[in-house]
C-alpha cells in the first residue's frame, strides 16, 4: 500500500502574523515559513504505518511556489519515500488543491491519504473532507489514533464531546488532530540523504484542473485590539473587581 | 435565498450552536433546517420552534444517527437542489460534513464566518485570528460554517415552523460508527458558558489540576476549559482544549490560571467580556489582552480566591 501525504508551506506558527497596511492580506516577505504542523504529523503517521509493515511508500505532496520544495525535502528528510510539487504562484484554494490531489489519487492509488485537519494560514478545514467527496471515498477527519486492520482503517476523532472512532472502508482519507503523535525531527544523515530523493514538479494545468479562484478577498484587517487592563496588587483586590461585576 | 441550517443535535435536544447558525441564515434569507438522525422527530419539533423558522426537513434514518459526514452529505446535496445556501455551525461535525457537501456541489465553502456583509460576502478569521479577511463568492450557491460566538442566539421558542418528512439517501456503505467515548460533566458547556475557568501547563498533572481548578469552577458555576499544554500533558480531556484548534469561546469572564497566552491560545478567547489573568510572570503575554491581571503563585492564588468568594 501507499500512502499520500499533501504539505503546506505555511508561515511559521511561532510568527505573529502581520496584515499589509494596503489591506490586500497577510505581509509574508522576510517571514519564516515552515511545514504546517498538522502536516507533520500526519507525515509522520504515514511513516510510522510504514515502520509497522502495513505500508511500502510514502509520497509527500505540496501545491503552491517553487518554494514549497525546501518543504518537500523537510518531509523526504523526516523518511518520505518520493514528493511531487504541483507547482502554482498563484493562491490556490481548498476545493482546487482537493482537484489536483483527486488527481494524483487517480494516478497513484493510495491505500490512505493522510492530511492536516486544517492550514494555520487560511484556518479552513476543508481540503480532506473535499477530496474524500470528490473520490467517493470515507474521512476519518481530527484524528488523534489510526489503526490499519486489513482492508480497513479504525480512525479515534477528537470531537467536541469526547472521542468517537469509526471505522473506514479503505481506501480513506483520514486528517490528523495535534494528539496523533509527536512528529520525528530529521537527522543530518538524512537530511543529506533527502536531495537525492526523487521530486517531480507538475503544474495544475498538466493535471486538468482550473484553479481560478471562487472567493475574490476584499480586504483583510487586523483584529479590534484589546488593550491590556489594569493589574491588582492582590487576592482581595480580584474578589473586589469579581463582586463589582457581579460575578461573586 | 433560501438557506438549510444543519441542526446540531444529539437525536433528543438541539444544541445552541444551531441558534447561532439560525442567525446567521436569517441573514441571508428564509431560513429552514435539517433535522438528520435516527429517532429524533422530538427535535425536529423542537427546531421548529426555533423563532424565524419555516421549514423543517426531517430525515430520520438509522443511517444518520451517528452524523456519519458519508451518509448525511448526499441527503444535504439532494435538499440543495432547492435551496442556495447551506448554513452549518462551526461545530465538529458541521465542519467535518459541510466541506463534504461543498465539494459534491462544486463550491468553495467559506469557513467559520464572523458576520454576513452582503449576500455573498462574509468576514472570517484566518491566521489563528490574526487578520480578518473580507471574502464574497462567486459560486452559484453558498456553504458556510458559522462562528457561533460572533453571532446571537436565536430564540428557542416562539417560532411556528412545519417539519415535512424526507426520504433517507441511504447508507453509503463507506464508514461505520463503532464507539463514542462522551466525556459526562454536570458542569456548564464550554461554548455556552458564562464563566469559564481555564487551566495551562502550570497546573502539573490530572489531580492537581482537579483539586486547583475545579473548586473555582464550582463556586462560580463555571465551565472548566484548558490550554494545549494541558490537555497533551494529560490533565483533562481533549474536549477541554480552548484556541485555534480547540474550541472558540467568549463568556462574559474568562480566568486563565497558569497560561501564557501564545496566540494559538489567545485565537480561541480573546473575544470573551472580561479577561482575568492569574500567572507569576508578570511579562506573560496573557497579561497584553488581560482586563485584570494578577501577578502570583496560582497554588496560593487559587485556594485563596475560591475560599472567599
Ligand atoms: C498548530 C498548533 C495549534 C495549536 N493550537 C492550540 C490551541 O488550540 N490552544 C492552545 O491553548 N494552544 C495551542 N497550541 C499551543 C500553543 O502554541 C502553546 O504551546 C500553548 O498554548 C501553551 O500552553 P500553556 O500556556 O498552558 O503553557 P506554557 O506556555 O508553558 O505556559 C505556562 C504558564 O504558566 C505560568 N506558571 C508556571 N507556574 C506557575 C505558578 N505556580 N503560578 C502561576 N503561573 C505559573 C508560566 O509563567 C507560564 O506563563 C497550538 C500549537 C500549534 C503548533
Ligand atoms: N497547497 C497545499 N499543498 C498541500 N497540501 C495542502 C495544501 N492546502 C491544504 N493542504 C492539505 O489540506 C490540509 C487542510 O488544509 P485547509 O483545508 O486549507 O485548512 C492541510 O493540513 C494539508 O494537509
Amino acid at each position: 500500500m501507499k500512502i499520500l501525504v499533501p504539505v503546506k508551506r505555511v508561515i511559521d506558527y511561532n510568527v505573529k502574523p502581520r496584515v499589509k497596511a494596503d489591506g490586500t492580506g497577510v505581509d509574508l516577505s522576510n517571514v519564516k515559513m515552515s511545514m504546517n504542523p498538522f502536516d507533520e504529523i500526519a507525515v509522520e503517521e504515514a511513516l510510522r504505518i510504514k515502520e509497522a509493515g502495513a505500508a511500502e511508500e510514502v509520497i509527500v505532496v505540496s501545491v503552491g511556489p517553487a518554494k514549497a520544495q525546501e518543504t518537500l525535502r523537510t518531509a523526504l528528510a523526516m523518511g518520505a519515500d518520493r514528493a511531487v510539487l504541483v507547482e502554482s504562484d498563484a493562491e490556490v484554494e481548498p476545493l482546487a488543491v482537493a482537484k489536483i490531489l483527486k488527481s494524483l489519487v487517480e494516478t497513484e492509488a493510495p491505500g490512505l491519504v493522510i492530511l492536516g485537519k486544517q492550514a494555520i494560514d487560511d484556518d479552513s478545514n476543508q481540503t480532506g473532507q473535499m477530496l474524500a467527496a470528490l473520490l467517493g471515498r470515507p474521512q476519518g477527519t481530527f484524528a488523534s489514533k489510526v489503526v490499519v486492520e486489513g482492508d480497513k482503517v479504525v480512525v479515534t476523532r477528537e470531537v467536541d464531546g469526547g472521542l468517537e472512532t469509526v471505522s473506514l472502508a479503505m481506501p480513506a482519507i483520514v486528517t490528523t488532530d495535534l494528539r496523533l503523535n509527536e512528529p520525528r525531527y530529521a537527522s543530518l544523515p538524512n537530511i543529506m540523504k533527502a536531495k537525492k530523493k526523487p521530486l517531480d514538479v507538475k503544474t495544475p494545468a498538466d493535471l486538468g484542473v482550473d484553479i481560478t479562484p471562487r472567493l475574490k478577498t476584499l480586504k483583510v484587517v487586523e483584529p479590534a485590539v484589546r488593550v491590556a487592563g489594569i493589574k491588582v496588587a492582590d487576592v482581595d483586590a480580584l474578589v473586589a473587581k469579581l463582586k463589582d461585576m457581579g460575578v461573586a | 435565498m433560501k438557506t438549510l441550517v444543519w441542526v446540531e443535535h444529539d437525536n433528543a435536544s438541539v444544541k445552541d450552536a444551531t441558534l447561532a447558525a439560525v442567525t446567521a441564515a436569517s441573514q441571508l434569507g428564509e431560513v429552514h433546517l435539517l433535522v438528520a438522525g435516527a429517532g429524533c422527530a422530538g427535535v425536529a419539533e423542537a427546531a421548529a420552534k426555533i423563532a424565524g423558522v419555516g421549514k423543517v426537513h426531517l430525515a430520520d434514518d438509522a443511517a444518520y444517527a451517528n452524523a456519519l459526514a458519508e451518509n448525511v452529505a448526499p441527503l444535504v446535496v439532494e435538499l440543495m437542489g432547492h435551496h442556495d445556501a447551506f448554513v452549518a455551525p462551526a461545530t465538529s461535525n458541521g465542519k467535518n460534513i459541510a466541506p463534504r457537501v461543498a465539494a459534491l456541489l462544486d463550491v468553495m465553502q467559506v469557513s467559520d464566518i464572523l458576520s454576513v456583509e452582503g449576500p455573498k460576502t462574509f468576514t472570517r478569521p484566518t491566521y489563528a485570528g490574526n487578520a480578518i479577511a473580507t471574502v464574497e463568492s462567486s459560486d452559484a450557491k453558498l456553504v458556510v460554517t458559522v462562528r457561533g460566538t460572533a453571532f446571537a442566539k436565536a430564540e428557542a421558542n416562539g417560532g411556528s415552523g412545519t417539519v415535512e418528512a424526507v426520504a433517507a439517501t441511504g447508507d453509503a456503505g463507506l464508514s461505520s460508527f463503532v464507539s463514542a467515548e462522551v466525556a459526562k460533566s454536570e458542569r456548564p458547556e464550554l461554548t455556552s458558558a458564562k464563566i469559564i475557568v481555564s487551566g495551562g501547563r502550570a497546573l502539573k498533572d490530572g489531580p492537581t489540576f482537579e483539586a486547583t481548578i475545579m473548586p473555582l469552577a464550582d463556586k462560580l458555576g463555571a465551565a472548566v476549559g484548558a490550554s494545549r499544554a494541558a490537555v497533551d500533558a494529560g490533565y483533562v480531556p481533549n474536549d477541554y482544549q480552548v484556541g485555534q484548534t480547540g474550541k472558540i469561546v467568549a463568556p462574559e469572564v474568562y480566568i486563565a490560571v497558569g497560561i501564557s497566552g501564545a496566540i494559538q491560545h489567545l485565537a480561541g478567547m480573546k473575544d470573551s467580556k472580561t479577561i482575568i489573568a492569574i500567572n507569576k510572570d508578570e511579562d506573560a503575554p496573557i497579561f497584553q489582552v488581560a482586563d485584570i491581571g494578577l501577578v502570583a503563585d496560582l497554588f496560593a492564588a487559587v485556594p485563596e480566591l475560591t475560599g472567599k468568594l
